[in-house]
Formats: C-alpha cells, sequence, structure tokens
C-alpha cells in the first residue's frame, strides 16, 4: 500500500530533474519546461499531505489547483517574454543573452 | 501487492522516466512531447489520491494547454531550426550534483520524519466540496487568482504582440 | 485479488470501444457521408459493394490497409510515428463517460466518474497536442501550417464549449453525465438553455475540423493539412479519430441537451441510436450547406462573438439559479 512516504519521494525525484533542467540547460523553453515540472512536484506533495495527513478539510486540493493556475500564467508570461526576446536578441540561448544593452 | 501499489509504481516510473526525457534529450521537440506522458502520469498519481477534479484539470491545462503553449513557443523561435546546437551548458556537472544532493536531502527528510495522520475523512464529491470551499472559506484566493489571470493576459498579449 | 478483474474489465472495455467506434461511427460515418451528400447534391452515392453499397468502407479500408507505409526521408521518426496514436487515443477516451442506455442494473456507462463532464473537455483538449506533433513531424510546410491553424482553433473553440458544458452542469446541479440525464426526466435541457445548445453545436463543429471550419485540411488549399504526409494504415487511423470524435461530440449533445436514453415506448438504447444520428445527419447538411470560413473570420467569430454570448448565458443562468434556490 502506497503511503505518504511513496508520494513524498516520487516529488522529491521529479522536483530534483526540474532543478537539473532549470541549472542545466541552455534554450529558454527548456528551463520553463523545468520550471514545469518543480511546480508538479510540488502539487504531488500537496495532494498527497491533504490525503494523508489533513482529510478533514480540502485545503490542499486548493491549494494545487491555485497552483495549477498560476503555473499556467507564468508559462504564458514567460514564453511571450522568450518570443519577444528572439525577435530583438535572435537567440534564445541564455548564455548568449548577456549585454545588458543591446 | 494490491492493485493500488502496481498501479502506483507503474504511474511513477512513467511520470520520472518521461522527466527525464525531458531534462535530458538533445532534441527539444522530443523533450516537449515527453512532457505529456510526464503530465498523464501525474495526473494518475492523483487519482489515486482521491483527487478527481485536480486529476481532470491537470489535464485540461497542463496536457492540453500549456504543452500546446510550449510547442507553439518551440516553433515560432529558433529551437525548430536550431536542432543541432549544444543543449547543456557548462554547469553541467555541477548542476547534477546539486540536483542529487537536493534530492537525497529530500528523501531522507521525507522518511526519517513520522508523520501523524489527521483526523476525519475525505468528501465523496470532491467538486462540489471544491467549489463551496472556494466560495466560502477561499474567496480571497480566487478572487486574487483571477485578478493575476487577467494581469497575466494582458501582460502577455503586449508583450508578445508585434511592434508595427 | 479484485484489481485483476478491473483490468480484465478495462481491457475488454477498451477493445470494446475501439471495435464499436471503428466499425459503427467511422464505417457507417463515412458511408451516411457519401450518401447523404449525394441526396443533396441530386446524384446517387456508392451502389455497388454489397446492397446499397453498404460495404464500401470495409472495401476501402482493405484498399488502405493494402498500401505503402511511407515516411519521408528527413521526417522526426519518433513524433512521426508517435502522433498517430495521441489522436484516436484522445478521440476513443471520450467515450468512456456517454450513458448509452440504461439496463435494470444501471446505467450502461463505462465509467460514471463523478467528474464525466470536465473529462471530457480534458479528452478533446488533448487531441490538439497530437496534431501538432502531426504537423511537425512531418517536415512539410503545409502540414506544419496546417497543424498550427488546427492548433489554433481547436484551442479557440475549447473556450465556448467548456463555457457551454460549465452552463449544462450548474443547471443539473452536477459534473457526472448519469446525474445530468436523470435530470431531464421532466424537460430536456435544449428547451430551458437553447443558447448553450447552439454555442456547444458550433464548438464541435469547429473541433473536429469540420465544415465550415475546415480551413485546416481545406483540400484545394493546403493538400489535407496537418495529415498530408500519412499514407496507408496511419490515415486509417487519422480518419478513425476524427471521425471518432465527432460521434463523440454528439454523444455528448445528446447527453447534455437531447434527453441522453429518454423515450417513452422503445428501449432506452434506441432511442439514444436514433437522437445520435439525427444529429450526426445536422452535421452533415450544415457540411454540404455551407462555405468555408477563413482563419480570420474563424479566429473572430469565436473571440467576438461566442465567448462573450456563452459568458452573458452562464451569467443568466447562474442568477436564475440563485434565484430559484431561494
Amino acid at each position: 500500500m502506497p503511503g505518504l512516504t511513496h508520494y513524498l519521494v516520487v516529488s522529491a525525484l521529479l522536483f530534483s530533474l526540474g532543478l537539473f533542467a532549470v541549472v542545466t540547460r541552455r534554450n529558454t523553453v527548456a528551463i520553463l519546461m523545468g520550471v514545469e515540472l518543480m511546480l508538479n512536484a510540488a502539487n504531488i506533495n500537496l495532494v498527497a499531505f491533504n490525503k494523508y495527513a489533513a482529510p478533514g478539510a480540502m485545503q490542499g486540493q486548493i491549494f494545487a489547483l491555485i497552483v495549477i493556475t498560476l503555473a499556467a500564467c507564468e508559462a504564458a508570461v514567460g514564453l511571450a517574454l522568450v518570443l519577444a526576446a528572439y525577435r530583438t536578441l535572435e537567440t534564445v540561448y541564455v548564455d548568449e543573452i548577456n549585454l545588458m544593452k543591446w | 501487492m494490491t492493485g493500488e501499489a502496481i498501479a502506483f509504481y507503474i504511474l511513477a516510473a512513467v511520470t520520472l522516466g518521461s522527466a527525464v526525457v525531458v531534462v535530458t534529450s538533445g532534441n527539444i521537440v522530443h523533450s516537449a512531447a515527453a512532457l505529456v506522458p510526464g503530465f498523464l502520469g501525474v495526473t494518475g498519481l492523483y487519482i489515486l489520491l482521491n483527487a478527481e477534479f485536480v486529476a481532470g484539470i491537470q489535464v485540461l491545462i497542463y496536457a492540453g494547454a500549456i504543452t500546446v503553449l510550449i510547442l507553439f513557443a518551440i516553433m515560432l523561435t529558433e529551437g525548430g531550426t536550431g536542432l543541432g546546437g549544444r543543449q547543456r551548458n557548462e554547469q553541467a556537472l555541477v548542476g547534477a550534483t546539486v540536483a542529487a544532493a537536493m534530492a537525497v536531502l529530500l528523501i531522507i527528510v521525507a522518511t526519517r520524519t513520522g508523520w501523524t495522520a489527521g483526523g476525519g475523512t475525505l468528501p465523496p464529491y470532491t467538486p462540489g466540496a471544491i467549489g463551496q470551499s472556494f466560495l466560502r472559506q477561499n474567496i480571497l484566493v480566487f478572487e486574487g487568482t483571477s485578478i493575476v489571470l487577467l494581469v497575466s493576459l494582458m501582460g502577455a498579449i503586449m508583450t508578445a504582440r508585434r511592434e508595427d | 485479488m479484485g484489481w485483476i478483474s478491473d483490468v480484465l474489465r478495462a481491457i475488454v472495455g477498451t477493445i470494446i470501444i475501439f471495435s464499436a467506434v471503428a466499425f459503427i461511427a467511422v464505417m457507417f460515418g463515412v458511408l451516411l457521408e457519401r450518401k447523404i451528400s449525394a441526396w443533396m447534391q441530386s446524384r446517387l452515392g456508392p451502389k455497388h459493394v454489397g446492397p446499397q453499397g453498404l460495404l464500401q468502407t470495409l472495401a476501402d479500408t482493405i484498399k488502405l490497409l493494402q498500401k505503402e507505409n511511407i515516411v519521408p526521408a528527413r521526417a522526426d521518426k519518433v513524433i512521426f510515428a508517435s502522433a498517430v496514436i495521441v489522436v484516436p487515443l484522445a478521440a476513443l477516451l471520450d467515450y468512456v463517460v456517454i450513458p448509452f442506455g440504461t439496463t435494470r442494473s444501471g446505467p450502461l456507462i463505462f465509467r460514471d466518474l463523478n467528474i464525466g463532464v470536465l473529462y471530457f473537455a480534458a479528452t478533446s483538449s488533448l487531441v490538439v497536442v497530437g496534431i501538432l506533433m502531426a504537423g511537425w513531424g512531418s517536415n512539410n510546410k503545409y502540414a506544419l501550417l496546417g497543424g498550427m491553424r488546427s492548433a489554433a482553433q481547436m484551442v479557440t473553440y475549447e473556450i465556448p464549449m467548456g463555457l457551454a458544458l460549465v452552463t449544462v452542469a450548474l443547471v443539473a446541479g452536477s459534473l457526472s453525465t448519469v446525474t445530468i440525464v436523470n435530470g431531464q426526466a421532466r424537460l430536456w435541457y435544449i428547451v430551458t438553455q437553447p443558447v448553450a445548445f447552439l454555442v456547444f453545436l458550433v464548438a464541435a463543429t469547429a473541433e473536429v475540423n469540420r465544415v465550415p471550419f475546415d480551413l485546416v485540411e481545406a483540400e484545394s488549399e493546403l493538400v489535407a493539412g496537418y495529415f498530408s504526409e500519412y499514407s496507408g494504415m496511419r490515415f486509417a487511423l487519422f480518419q478513425l479519430g476524427e471521425y471518432g470524435e465527432m460521434f463523440a461530440m454528439a454523444a455528448m449533445a445528446v447527453t447534455l441537451f437531447l434527453g441522453g436514453w429518454r423515450g417513452p415506448v422503445l428501449p432506452p438504447v434506441v432511442w439514444f441510436v436514433v437522437k445520435l444520428y439525427a444529429l450526426i445527419f445536422v452535421f452533415m447538411w450544415v457540411r454540404w450547406t455551407y462555405p468555408r470560413f477563413r482563419i480570420d473570420q474563424m479566429l473572430n467569430f469565436s473571440w467576438k462573438i461566442l465567448i462573450p454570448v456563452s459568458v452573458l448565458n452562464l451569467v443568466v443562468t447562474a442568477f436564475f439559479a440563485v434565484v430559484a434556490h431561494r
């Protein structure tokens, strides 16, 4: 029977994979994908705690829904920034964007 | 080995496997396409945790909308043609060490702490309970999130618009 | 080991859905399309194969299976092949929450999820990813253009469809399809929610890429849109996905607005099939009557007309629901 610790281990591994993507990838969109993985890991934690540690209230699921909504907002704004940056700077690789004024 | 345990291990394997493909693939379109089984695996985990409404919203928003957004961004920028570029920067070794250390730390904290089980049971029809909760205790968060959605929608349109 | 019987039941259910949809929806759907279009254009449809042309689609499928499977030289093979799986899979997953009838032991439904309507909206939105992958993986300008236009169209029309679904769920008080059908015992929801019915039909036509919204596979402009490069069995699977999704949308409209399987004398499944084919006839009638929209007209129509209308409908319905409860 999977208990609370099983879900926490899965979410920890997913979080560290997302962290690896954010730290080491060169493409901006890949960094945003890593951020989405980290948000998903946090959501799994919230919902797992709601079921196992505090099942009387729905707070964990409410919190997870709010996080999903805000992740969608942040992905929209982040990808709009990537498109705008590509139009002026002609590149999407973050290590080539190193001038303060173009 | 109950059915729930087998389902959990299969879903965890699908999620973590596709996350590995997302993070390490050299082809960025493959990374974006591998997000979909990852999100569907997380949906399965939510269903095992009796959170059906959150699972439905996860498929609708993550697998249905955010993946499409990411694919559009890849196709409209250089990632579509510059597939031969290096995908990992020079911090790869340090980054891997940091991520592994974070994983070890979180797993040790999760397994060593004695979590106490709370009282009460989950209501059987979660969408109704979530709706009631949004309009009673959590109404401030609900309205705040609506404002954030409006602002980010306007911001994304203004930022990505052509200036001509 | 109760879970083994559950897994077996799920596998049998999957096989039943797949074969039922493949035979009934696609075979009869394609044949109906050709016969109805012929009737509206004052000509005869297929008549040679089988009595009155009934086995025409079977013959077409056998012909398609014999064709060579061509993959373009520099196409991305992984994405090219996996797009073929995603589109029909998402279309077939829609059928899980549709109640086909009722027996003495309960409703004839694969799984009465208590988020049934939300599940339907979610699986309809999974098709978009498959279409983008198909357009990308073909390494073909026309396919990519068709794929991106189709993704933009489907994402835009998901919003009015979702709003129409939410309005009906509001009136019925639940997201479960069985509860919605049971709530129409006295009055069908098409009478109390005509605006939502029209919005849902228009949005469903756009979701399955049918005329007047079929600019993504406009045969005279884009070859075949996102599935230009697919041949043989893969083309058949895409057609399965498209016709399966059309039947699923019609079945959902029957469940939500036309009373599902409710009817006076005949057995419930017969009523369901009659209503389903009536809506399919309406879909095909619209196809052979209207010309095609341009992409800017189509996007304007959704953002500037359908979404405000459906939001207004939702607000008015919510107002009346609150007033009626006091």
